[in-house]
């Protein structure tokens, strides 16, 4: 039962990772960019939270209706004024910027929050459980997941029924032909980012709920969500989903074994992958 | 006179250090259809991304109903009415049919275009609308590309070697639809490898050689000759 | 016209110029335990360090095309290769430091054939979680400390000079000597067969994989030669440090933050580029240090202007203006002008 419990659990935990990965693998899939500091901006989603619940009282739930409006904004801006420069053929721009980006973020959070360890209060909900065959399940970690399927439904349904996803499907496709159309790709891009950060807002939220954070705390959020989305397979949304939860239970049956082992086991879980099936397991594009 | 739809004035394209138009001269009317022939490299293809704005120049080279456009992003000239078939059709491997076409006709322009005209110009595409746009044989993207580009009501629609790779019933077919195209008054410029095709559907023809104007002329009394020397260089 | 021939040289005046002055400094720096105090001595050590890693890191991803952020695992492998060498294999310092360069190409090359499948920015992610596998490891083995890291032992220590000014100058000249080394492999590497394979495959991989040349295999020769020399250097920063914990160890910030913008600034692509950017690095290190975070922030804006606004760095935009290089890699080809008598 403690296996099944930890298997559960893990699951559950997939669904943050999922979180995670769904902005990066979205501006991925619309740009070919990869954001190192991705990591970075789900901890400004949390830290932009507790402000917010400390000015206001809000519950860090509700918080999300001021935080995710206000990272999409960032995001817009982030694109239009600075990553659209980096983009071409060239992989180090984008990269080394956002390197940079992420330096930056880190040490703005280190002058506005100090070091210290921050967390969101979300009252009982934090500690509320039901209980299913046996299984005690927080409420918190359920809720989690299924706002994770619910954005990556959203994600899949603005993709493939939305014009706003036909243009971004366009664009990846083809920048040139997709201008044709008049399409400007940098805007198109903004928007692109502007909806990963949404995502990228919700993620941070729950993820400050759920654990403490410190200005340091992007670097680990980055590679997690990474993880799951090369273990699930570039381009795959649902796959990315998978990858969350597969990197979860790799995770809390680690930590089941040997407390030590619970980060470790999640690498493990997603190098073996790379190993056996170096382009994840659902693969959708060649990237 | 009115003023012309189009002109170029003296327009000039590189490739890096590669210059690939040297001061071309053009002019057309509105409801003109313009031919463009050459030999392959002679310009025809960098000619057509200049206009569309793919290729960026500078202002006045290439001007538009009166305005300069030649330092205009592609997307900002395609909302000015023009619209590009590109050279080996280029639809979009992950959109559907209709989404090809409907993402064509994102720019709202009024004008008799729509969904169900494409439809009715080309009905195997109706039959095919879900099909992802690779699943359709060649002859059936171009027309696919041709309806992607008049989705866009455009005033002036650039066709560049619509008929390449296809075969001749195709190309029949394709051409047979071009009058109801460019009937309404809308000015067109092909490119075309088939000087004969050329001729018979343009009122004048232009050709380019080494990126220069080597001939330009009224399609229905030019000389075989004439267009030899223009299109060779020798005579 | 007609006589004028064509002569095709690697070397410039510049680059004379630049190899006699070379070696006057290398030898003024060798004297320095003689002209210096400690604690310049310590600070000229620090800066050769970090010239080795910059110069590494360049080496794969301006030549190479191996962007990396996870560096700091060999950084840290290395150090506690060191430590566990001489704690528990007994090895005097010096070869302690040589095995973990060893060891270090040794581990790089499974680690290698697994992230290699991961491509561009993929694969600078892929580094990262590799060097977080490090440090996790490492964490768990308790004999090393564990989480908590430990201390080189006093008698390993005396065993390398028994007075401390002794043990000050070594760990200097070995600085110097491992600052000379690196760049003295990127130069050959990059004058070797292989260095014109990699230049070809900086300036364009689809063209150079065409010409048959095998990207795979001299990628997988840098990485394993970065990586190793990394480790090497790892050990002897930890020499210096005499404690190891797996933060400090594997720490992103220290091996790879700024290594990448000590490169980034001076230079990406050349060799020239980390001598230059780690001069700056250490010029604004040390009036801006006091400003803690901000001096943080303020490196990284530069880096992102350099980046969007000067792609090649202040090395690149010296030689646009002067064309200039001293590290004599480039063929020119020269026109012997007899016409002119
Ligand atoms: N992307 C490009 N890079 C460099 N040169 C190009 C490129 N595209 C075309 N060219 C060159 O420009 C010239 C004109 O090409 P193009 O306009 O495509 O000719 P056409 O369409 O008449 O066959 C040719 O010499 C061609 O080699
Ligand atoms: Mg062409």
């Amino acid at each position: 039962m403690d296996w099944v419990n930890a298997i559960v659990q893990g699951t559950l935990l997939g669904g943050l990772y999922a979180l995670f990965a769904a902005g990066l693998s979205l501006i991925f899939g619309v740009m070919r960019l990869v954001n190192i500091a991705h990591g970075d901006l789900i901890v400004l989603g949390a830290y932009l939270g507790l402000t917010v619940v400390m000015a206001t009282g809000l519950h860090p739930l509700l918080a999300l209706v001021f935080v995710v409006p206000t990272m999409a904004a960032i995001g817009y801006v982030l694109q239009r004024g600075i990553l659209n420069k980096t983009l071409g053929d060239d992989i180090l721009p984008p990269l080394l910027v956002t390197f940079g980006l992420s330096v930056i973020l880190q040490n703005l959070f280190l002058e506005g929050y100090t070091a210290d360890p921050q967390k969101m209060n979300a009252g009982v909900l934090e500690t509320a459980s039901v209980s299913v065959g046996g299984l005690s399940l927080g409420v918190l970690p359920l809720l989690t997941f299924a706002i994770a399927v619910a954005v990556i439904a959203g994600l899949q349904f603005i993709f493939y029924r939305t014009p706003l996803g036909r243009s971004f499907r366009a664009v990846s496709d083809n920048q040139e032909i997709a201008q044709l159309m008049g399409l400007n790709k940098r805007h198109i891009f903004g928007l692109a980012m502007a909806l990963a950060l949404a995502v990228t807002a919700i993620a941070g939220i729950l993820l400050g709920i759920r654990t403490s954070f410190d200005p340091t705390a992007g670097g680990a959020r980055l590679i997690y969500g990474f993880e799951a989305v090369i273990i699930g397979g570039l381009g795959n949304l649902w796959g990315t989903l998978i990858g969350g939860v597969i990197l979860g239970v790799a995770q809390t049956v680690g930590a089941k074994i040997d407390p030590g082992w619970q980060l470790l086991a999640g690498h493990i879980a997603f190098l073996v992958v790379l190993a056996i099936r170096p382009n994840g397991l659902f693969p959708r594009v060649s990237g | 006179m009115p003023e012309p739809i189009l002109s170029l004035n003296r327009l000039e394209a590189h490739y890096g250090d590669f210059q690939a138009l040297y001061g071309v001269d053009l002019e057309m009317h509105e409801g003109e259809v313009l031919a463009i022939i050459g030999a392959n490299g002679a310009g025809k293809t960098t000619l057509l991304r200049s206009v569309s704005g793919l290729m960026s120049n500078a202002a006045a080279q290439v001007v538009y109903c009166g305005t300069p456009i030649g330092a205009l992003r592609a997307d900002e000239i395609a909302a000015l009415g023009i619209a590009l078939v590109p050279e080996g059709r280029q639809l979009f491997p992950s959109l559907s049919v209709e989404e090809n076409l409907l993402i064509g006709g994102r720019l709202n322009r009024e004008g008799p275009w729509s969904l169900s005209a494409v439809f009715e110009l080309f009905p195997v595409l109706k039959e095919r609308r879900a099909y992802p746009s690779t699943a359709l044989s060649g002859g059936q993207q171009q027309m696919v590309a041709i309806g992607r580009a008049l989705m866009s009501n455009p005033d002036l629609i650039l066709f560049d070697e619509i008929s390449l790779g296809l075969a001749p019933v195709i190309i029949k077919s394709i051409y047979d639809a071009l009058p109801g195209i460019v009937g309404d008054g809308m000015s067109a410029v092909i490119v075309e490898q088939d000087i004969s095709k050329a001729l018979s559907v343009s009122d004048r023809v232009y050709c380019l050689m080494e990126g220069r104007v080597s001939l330009e002329g009224p399609s229905a009394n030019i000389s075989r000759e004439a267009i030899s020397r223009a299109y060779f260089g020798v005579a | 016209m007609s006589n004028q021939t064509h002569s095709i040289s690697r070397t410039s005046q510049a680059a004379r110029v630049a190899g006699v002055l070379g070696a006057l400094v290398l030898m003024v720096l060798i004297a320095a335990p003689w002209w210096a105090g400690r604690a310049d001595m310590r600070l000229m050590g620090e800066l050769f360090l970090y010239l080795a890693l910059a110069s590494l890191w360049n080496l794969m991803a301006g030549y190479a095309g191996l962007v990396s952020v996870g560096q700091q695992a060999y950084v840290g492998f290395g150090g506690y290769m060191l430590f566990a060498l001489t704690i528990f294999g007994g090895l005097h310092p010096l070869y302690a430091i040589a095995g973990a360069g060893v060891l270090g190409a040794l581990i790089a090359i499974p680690v290698a054939t697994l992230i290699f499948r991961l491509r561009g920015a993929y694969f600078a992610i892929g580094t990262w979680v590799i060097a977080e596998v490090f440090r996790l490891s490492f964490a768990q083995i308790s004999a090393l400390g564990g989480g908590s890291g430990s201390s080189l032992p006093v008698g390993i220590v005396r065993s390398l000079a028994s007075s401390r000014s002794g043990r000050e100058s070594l760990a200097y000249w070995m600085a110097l000597g491992a600052a000379v080394t690196a760049i003295t492999v990127v130069y050959l590497l990059l004058r070797s067969r292989r260095g014109l394979a990699l230049t070809a495959i900086r300036d364009n991989e689809l063209a150079a994989g065409s010409l048959g040349i095998d990207i795979w295999r001299t990628k997988f020769v840098v990485y394993v030669v970065a990586s190793g020399l990394t480790a090497m250097l790892g050990a002897l920063i930890f020499l210096q440090k005499l404690r190891i914990s797996p933060d400090a160890a594997f720490s992103v910030n220290d091996w790879t933050a700024f290594v990448i913008f000590i490169v980034v600034i001076g230079g990406i692509g050349t060799i020239e580029g980390p001598i230059i950017g780690t001069l700056i690095f250490f010029a604004l290190r040390e009036t801006l240090a006091d400003l803690g975070t901000t001096y943080l922030i303020v490196l990284g804006i530069v880096a992102i202007v350099v980046m969007l606004k000067a792609p090649k760095g202040v090395w690149g935009f010296i030689v646009e203006r002067y064309d200039m290089q001293l590290f004599p890699l480039r063929y020119r080809v020269k026109l012997n002008d007899q016409a002119k008598r």
